[in-house]
């Protein structure tokens, strides 16, 4: 149950995505994004689907991974549309019944916003299923290096991030243990009222929490057994360096930009 | 006598149906009778764990049959519920899963959700307190202010006190100093004296298990690779070793022992090595 979280997964591959600088994939996922919120009518949103369609492609990962992502997103997106629907005032009217009244801007508007949140999920979920935690955080610190003149801690920031995605399994994996434990005692996690539900979790966030200090306390040693101290002075094993292929996606990236603004200036 | 607890060609896949698709189980078919101590032994990975957790219902079989005095755990919700008080599971490291502010709340956990009354509960608490050798008065204080052994009693205890017949533990006694893993033993082996209980114990330690056990499982690859009494596993020696296991020390040097042209027979554990030297002294005495 708890496995099927997809959450910052990265499946292993070598298709030209996954080879990217990890600073290209965001930087193209930001102008991707851009371009999707620049997108008004339905002919620039099937540029960006078409796009999406090519990464995907070429990403070799399987669709059904990246709806499976989607998936935790349905009350989001149900939630979403049902707003739009009701919320938009338009001059169509489809139905009118008490105080709702349903107009067909409402229902077209819902819709953009629907694909519009998919579309921007699924480019995500692409990013980090093609990226390793590790080169994603590099990428993250490297990006925001010139932050640094600031006295903004980037090398703290991204080794936290760094250390937090590396825990979300083994936290994960160790949630399922407890739940194990706890149920071989005769715990009930699936019935009983919200209260009998909610106080059900004690069994298992008391022994969670106090597994996740011990590993924090761990980890702190061995890094500073390690003489860790901070980012200044520290060098890296794999320096990123932009390749050719990178300079290709950013090329593709900005032509998807200049397509899409293009398009709206012609009120498209 | 029929056997209390029954294993009907179980079969487990994790994943079933994406890339990360792995078989856990294939084929596996034991009995375990009353009051019978199993020893279940395996390579890392050979699915020792995923089968103990068939045996109280946690996971649910991709194919095949658990069968609790005869009726399949899987019958009913309420069976199933049911099969983890009278098949207890102590999990490995079971002292990461204590929770409550005191000791005697945690061990009452289990009791609690089998929804007992106040003085059954009590007595029940005691009791395994008891059985784990743990003083009474610890009963009182945080079981996060404990020792790490006697954290681990504690936990085993919170499952002692559902009263099982059935006690499953995972490597009761890893990570354990000597003192600690003998008291440990000592402690299921009073349990399962006084209740009549069946055990079945994971361990890595040959010699834990050459000496307590009536009967050994192997588990090698998903398989059960063998199903036999102490003598009749430990005697595949080369087996067992490619397998990734291997035989009780003092077996070994027994075998040695025979090679170097000593008269013995092959040994399994200390009290039997203790008896076939003495009973060689004795024999060879006038020599």
């Amino acid at each position: 149950m708890l496995k099927d979280i997809t959450l910052g997964q990265y499946f292993p591959g070598t298709s030209f995505i996954h080879r990217l600088d990890p600073r290209t994939k965001l930087l193209v996922l930001i102008v991707y994004i851009v371009a999707l919120f620049v997108a008004k009518t339905w002919v620039s949103y099937l540029v960006c689907l078409a796009f999406l369609a090519l990464c995907i492609a070429i990403s070799t990962i399987s669709l059904k991974s990246i709806f499976r992502g989607l998936k935790p997103l349905v009350f989001i997106l149900v939630f979403t549309g049902v707003l739009n629907i009701f919320l938009t005032d338009g001059e169509t009217v489809l139905v009118k019944w008490w105080i709702i009244t349903i107009t067909l801007e409402g229902v077209v508007r819902a819709v953009y916003m629907i694909v519009r949140i998919m579309m921007l999920v699924s480019a995500t979920f692409l990013l980090t299923y093609t990226t390793s935690p590790i080169s994603l955080t590099d990428g993250l610190e490297s990006l925001l290096s010139p932050l640094k003149k600031l006295h903004f801690p980037v090398h703290e920031l991204a080794m936290m991030m760094c250390i937090a995605l590396r825990f979300i399994p083994t936290l994960i994996e160790e949630t399922d243990k407890i739940m194990s434990a706890q149920r071989s005692r005769g715990a009930d996690f699936e019935s009983g009222k919200l209260m009998e539900r909610v106080r059900a979790l004690i069994p298992i966030l008391v022994p969670l929490f106090i597994g996740a200090f011990r590993r924090a306390d761990e980890l702190a040693t061995a890094m500073e057994c390690r003489c860790y101290h901070g980012g200044e002075g520290r060098t890296k094993m794999k320096l990123l360096r932009y390749k050719r292929r990178d300079y290709l996606a950013f090329l593709a990236g900005i032509i998807l930009l200049a397509t899409i603004i293009t398009l709206r200036c012609f009120g498209w | 006598m029929a056997p209390i607890l029954e294993v009907k060609k179980l079969n487990h896949i994790y994943s079933q149906g994406t890339p990360f698709e792995h078989v856990a189980l294939q084929d596996v078919s034991f009995s375990l009778e009353r009051g019978e101590f199993l020893g279940l032994i395996g390579h890392t990975g050979s699915g020792k764990s995923t089968l103990i957790q068939h045996l109280n219902g946690l996971l649910k079989p991709t194919s095949g049959e658990v069968l609790l005095d005869g009726k399949s755990i899987w019958e009913s919700k309420a069976a199933t519920r049911a099969s983890r008080f009278r098949v207890g599971l102590v999990f490995q490291y079971p002292e990461y899963q204590l929770f409550e502010e005191t000791v005697y709340k945690d061990i009452a956990f289990g009791p609690k959700n089998m929804k007992l009354d106040k003085e059954e509960i009590h007595r029940r608490v005691l009791e395994a307190a008891d059985f784990v050798a743990l003083p009474e008065s610890v009963l009182e204080s945080s079981p996060f202010d404990l020792s790490g052994g006697q954290k681990r009693r504690v936990a085993i205890a919170g499952v002692i006190a559902m009263e099982p017949e059935i006690l499953i533990l995972d490597e009761p006694t890893a990570g354990l100093d000597p003192q600690g893993r003998e008291e440990i033993l000592e402690n299921i082996s009073r349990y399962r004296q006084e209740k009549n209980a069946a055990i079945i114990m994971v361990s890595h330690s040959m010699s834990d298990v050459a000496r307590m056990s009536d009967r050994i499982l192997v588990m090698n690859k998903a398989h059960l690779a063998y199903d036999g009494s102490v003598k009749e596993v430990f005697r595949q020696a080369w087996q067992l070793q490619e397998m990734g296991l291997d035989i009780p020390p003092v077996t070994r040097v027994f075998m040695k022992l025979r090679e170097k042209g000593l008269d013995v027979e092959p040994v399994y554990t200390m009290e039997q090595a203790i008896h076939a030297l003495k009973t060689l002294r004795g024999g060879n005495g006038h020599a």
